[in-house]
């Protein structure tokens, strides 16, 4: 991509549907499920990651001509994981009883194969802003992700949105049961493959390789 | 005592499976998962750097970084438990590195099969997230060894398991949408499901 003409726009949305990280870079699948079982936990945690990665990009590709390229990947773990700290401690600060519930998942942040796989493949060859903006359009992306196997994961498994019942009653009383398994572990699993085929079948995507 | 430790063993290899019930160590889970003869390597070189890993971290937060540890050095007050998340990939990092040039001078053979890996692993969230645990349930120095095997034992247990199911499924019809990695997914959650079978044992 040249410099002069960079498409901002398409910068943007390129990560949130066309290479939408979780369905086709097979990255940041990590911390992606445990999160999802409620509403609520996985948007905290899809705004952290976005931050985190628009951030990181940002200051890595202004960086980029100052780090030398043999300890990049520990000069880029050390930005990340700063990063990481602030998003933690504000998460403390401010939203206690989520940061509870998403216990260690806010610090695997760091391991996220998401936000080193954009500093790699994109910060270090692109100006900040563009950088910034890929950050942004990737982090949505994986949020959108997190935020559909959530709302499947909540609405199946206790009748719920954002702690909410919206089953009404009768359907209970009509022999409607809540799936247990999709709060379980195995639910996300299970949900994660048929996004994956759905995405599949839609047209003017393209095809995953084997 | 034992008992305890047992217990706790057999816990996180099949009940909380690292893995399948906190989905951590998923990347390398997908991608090294094609064949039986890799995935053990990568296996082992887990249980080993866990097994490293956690006791190290544990020394270094109880230490240096939990509240009140810094008490021997005139600071009693002092709480840098914030600091776990960069101290914690550093030692990770800078420990899969020594065990590979250690490897690599004393044993050829295994730096053969495991020396591949080694580098994979600093970036693996199941050896960041078990050191995360290890703070958070409040681990003693031994539980910590014992949880760090633990969950090194049932990551391998799950990846090998997994390659060896889909070196099966290349020959199943599978819907052209669902191959690949979707049907890796279904399969996970089908492991998944067996190893919830535990959760109903006490020892």
């Amino acid at each position: 991509m040249s410099e002069e003409n960079t498409n901002y726009i398409e910068i943007l949305t390129k990560g949130i549907w066309k290479e939408n990280p979780v369905a086709y870079q097979v990255l940041g699948i990590c911390s992606a499920l445990a999160v999802t079982v409620k509403m609520s936990t996985s948007i905290v945690m899809g705004i952290a990651l976005t931050l985190v990665t628009a951030f990181s990009s940002m200051l890595i590709s202004a960086l980029r001509k100052k780090i030398p390229s043999n300890i990049r990947i520990i000069a880029e773990l050390a930005i990340i994981a700063s990063l990481v700290i602030v998003t933690d401690q504000i998460l403390k600060a401010f939203f206690y009883d989520i940061s509870k519930q998403l216990s260690i998942f806010v610090g695997l942040i760091i391991t996220n194969c998401i936000v080193l796989g954009r500093a790699e493949a994109f910060a270090l060859a692109n100006k900040p802003l563009a950088s910034f903006l890929d950050g942004i359009g990737n982090g949505l992306g994986y949020s959108l992700v997190l935020i559909a196997v959530a709302f499947l994961r909540e609405l199946l498994g206790s009748g719920k949105i954002f702690g909410f019942n919206i089953i009404p009653q009768f359907f209970f009383d009509a022999g409607y049961q809540n799936m247990g398994l999709m709060v379980l572990a195995p639910g996300a699993f299970f949900i994660i493959g048929l996004l994956v085929w759905l995405k599949n079948s839609l047209p003017g995507v393209s095809k995953e390789e084997r | 005592m034992m008992g305890d430790l047992f217990s706790l063993f057999i816990n996180s290899v099949f009940i909380g499976n690292i893995l399948l019930a906190y989905f951590l160590g998923m990347c390398s889970f997908i991608a090294v998962s094609k064949n039986v003869a890799t995935a053990t390597g990568l296996g082992f070189a887990v249980i080993f750097v866990l097994t490293v890993t956690s006791p190290v971290n544990w020394i270094i937060y109880h230490g240096l970084l939990a509240p009140g540890a810094l008490a021997w050095a005139g600071f009693p007050d002092l709480d840098l438990s914030f600091l776990k998340f960069i101290t914690f990939i550093a030692v990770i990092a800078a420990l899969v590195q020594a065990v590979e040039m250690i490897i690599d001078k004393y044993s050829p053979l295994l730096y053969v099969t495991l020396g591949v890996f080694l580098p994979l692993i600093a970036v693996n969230c199941a050896i960041l997230g078990t050191s995360l645990f290890m703070v958070e349930r409040n681990y003693t120095f031994v539980e910590s060894i014992v949880f760090g095997a633990g969950s090194g034992t049932g990551w391998m247990l799950a990846i090998v398991s997994m390659a060896a199911i889909r070196n099966k499924v290349k020959y199943s019809d599978v819907p052209k949408g669902l191959q690949g990695f979707g049907i890796t997914m279904i399969i996970a959650g089908l492991m998944a499901m067996t190893f919830m079978m535990f959760s109903g044992i006490t020892l």
